[in-house]
């Protein structure tokens, strides 16, 4: 692979994530709620308000304030919570991992399970096996992560038979076995639709590359069925599924604001909602930009790693 | 019917869409119960000869209930997906036929956009414009028109090099006559697809939407927002949570299907 393959990609990474800091700093300037009267309280006099104003730097034309805020966020500054009276990148910082730790577990398991599951099905095409991923990835993808997450408690963690606990968080260098029971629910919810997407997805290539000549003329060379599967067509399937994959980051992103707000996960989704409710502008804006950042990061990672995969796309 | 509604899923897909638009234009109609008159005796039952889907914690009838807000879920996420797909496209079609810089700074913007996770720009949106139905359906619109731009106009893209719109070209038809006549029709069939598995997301977003109490408002119907009321009692009555969520994955398992059958009925290569 070329440098500059990677140089040009990098580069749109970083047109990107400029267009959405400027998305963001606009939604922010537009949403309803003035800081300083945020802080203040609904009483805070007129002049105190004013005053409260120039020392946030509210008073400044826009573009002052937009070039503010983009050089503090360069030097890791997000500014100061509203609500919580506490430095934003401390409090987006330490919600950041705990959201990692989910979305990294359940990126993971949905790995491991989908690849081989599309490709069984595609292998026993019209099979039982095959109808039943079928209909699993067909129901998969038609729940919302609050229906699947509220059955999952209904059903599991419940009085009836209570095996998981229903909500909560216990950091994984705390405890592994804690961490593993409050991880479960959560990260199957996420994983449910994820699963039965990318699934669907290495089912339709896989199957597209077992009916190509390459494939007929692996098998009429005489190689084993096993061979033909493993060296001929999965290696072939595998940088379209890894590109669905970093397509479902960002609906993973948008699933874990949901299912941690309904598992009490301490993470940027909860963070986000607490924030909205709020109107705590600084923590909404850096959680919005770190959010698009994992997403643009992520689908960068993903064109390098489809480019080592397939060569086509390499040389093209 | 065209072969790709022949097939067990296209059938079933086919038959959900009709009970869930018969549901949601003649559902309020055929409610047997108000769906918002407590029945302090009946709370939390389960299906009964009475109560078909049981009763909620307030004694109302789940099947009335259900009934009635089917136009309120359904009309949602098609009214939001009309309008973002109305948008994206024409975003989306001035860009492919455009091309040069207007191109690239349509494109870029849209890039921008689309590294917002389309959930967290509905929630920013909401919260911009309040919550409540209206609101919540054209934030899930704008939120869905930077993706239909970009589908319009790789559409547009691989169509514009084709033979005949080429033959157009040279023929001298005026541009407003290619692309009208010659572009659009043609360009059309992807877009159509593609919306049609969208209103399933857009159903789901509002139902979330409603469930996180930013979208539809007590008292509606709104599929969400009944799952949202009745979770507090999920323990003593599952049917009250279990009801209107199988209805919200009923609804958008119908569009995903059609949409997956209509996609094979128009792709020339799998309907042989």
């Amino acid at each position: 692979m070329t440098l500059g393959y990677i140089f040009r990609r990098l580069m749109a990474v970083i047109l990107v994530l400029f267009v959405v800091t400027f998305a963001v700093f606009a939604i922010t300037m537009i949403l309803p709620g003035n800081a300083a009267v945020m802080i203040l309280g609904e009483y805070g006099t007129e002049e105190a308000v004013a005053a409260m104003e120039r020392i946030l730097g509210l008073d400044k034309p826009w573009h002052i304030q937009y070039i503010d805020w983009l050089v503090g966020v360069l030097h890791g500054d997000f500014g100061q919570s509203l609500r919580l009276s506490l430095p934003v990148a401390d409090v987006v910082g330490d919600a950041f991992w705990n959201s990692a730790s989910l979305a990294i577990t359940a990126l993971l398991s949905v790995t491991i399970i989908a690849i081989p599951l599309g490709a069984l099905a595609a292998i026993k095409r019209g099979s039982t096996a095959d109808l039943i991923i079928g209909i699993f990835s067909y129901i998969g993808s038609s729940m919302p992560e609050f229906v699947t997450a509220t059955m999952l408690l209904i059903f599991v963690a419940g009085p009836a038979l209570g095996l998981l606990p229903a909500g909560g968080f216990i950091a994984i260098n705390e405890s592994l076995g804690g961490f593993t029971s409050h991880v479960i629910l959560p990260a199957t919810t996420l994983g449910l639709v994820l699963t039965a997407h990318i699934s669907r997805q290495v089912r339709s290539e896989m199957s597209e590359v077992l009916s190509s000549d390459y494939i007929r003329a692996a098998r009429l060379k005489g190689l084993s069925e096993h061979r033909v599967i493993r060296r001929h067509a999965l290696p072939n399937s595998l940088a379209p599924a890894v590109a669905v994959i970093s397509l479902d980051i960002g609906y993973l992103l948008g699933g874990i604001i949901v299912v941690e707000e309904i598992f009490a996960w301490p993470g940027l989704g909860r963070l986000l909602i607490y924030a909205l409710e709020n109107r705590d502008l600084p923590v909404i804006q850096a959680i919005t930009l770190v959010l698009a950042t994992v997403y643009a990061l992520s689908n960068f990672l993903s064109d390098i790693a489809i480019a080592i995969l397939d060569p086509r796309v390499r040389y093209a | 019917m065209p072969r790709a509604f022949r097939t067990a899923a296209g059938i079933t897909g086919l038959g959900l869409l009709l009970i869930v638009m018969a549901a949601a234009i003649f559902g309020p109609f055929l409610a047997p119960y108000d769906p918002q008159v407590f029945h302090p005796t009946n709370r939390l039952e389960g299906p009964s000869a009475a109560h078909w889907l049981g009763t909620d914690q307030f004694g109302r009838d789940l099947l009335s209930r259900i009934l009635n807000g089917a136009p309120s879920t359904i009309f949602f996420g098609l009214g939001a997906t009309l309008f973002g797909v109305g948008a994206g496209s024409v975003i989306g079609v001035i860009a492919g036929t455009a091309g040069g810089w207007i191109d690239s700074i349509i494109m870029r913007i849209l890039d921008g956009l689309l590294a917002v996770p389309e959930l967290l720009f509905t929630l920013l949106i909401v919260t911009f414009l309040g919550g409540g139905m209206g609101q919540a359906m054209l934030a899930v619109a704008v939120a869905f028109t930077p993706g239909m731009a970009r589908i319009a106009r790789s559409s547009v893209l691989s169509i514009r090099t084709r033979e005949y719109v080429l033959a157009a070209v040279a023929r001298g038809e005026p541009s407003r006559y290619i692309i009208l006549r010659e572009v659009l029709p043609n360009a059309i069939s992807p877009i159509i697809v593609e919306s049609t598995i969208r209103v399933a997301f857009a159903i789901m977003i509002g139902a979330t939407l409603g469930f996180l109490g930013l979208g539809a408002q007590p008292p509606s119907t709104e599929w969400g927002l009944m799952v949202a009321e009745a979770r507090q009692f999920m323990f003593r009555n599952a049917w009250t949570v279990a009801v209107p969520g199988i209805a919200i994955a009923m609804a958008a398992m119908g569009f995903n299907l059609f949409g997956d059958a209509l996609r094979d009925s128009l792709d020339p290569k799998r309907n042989e």
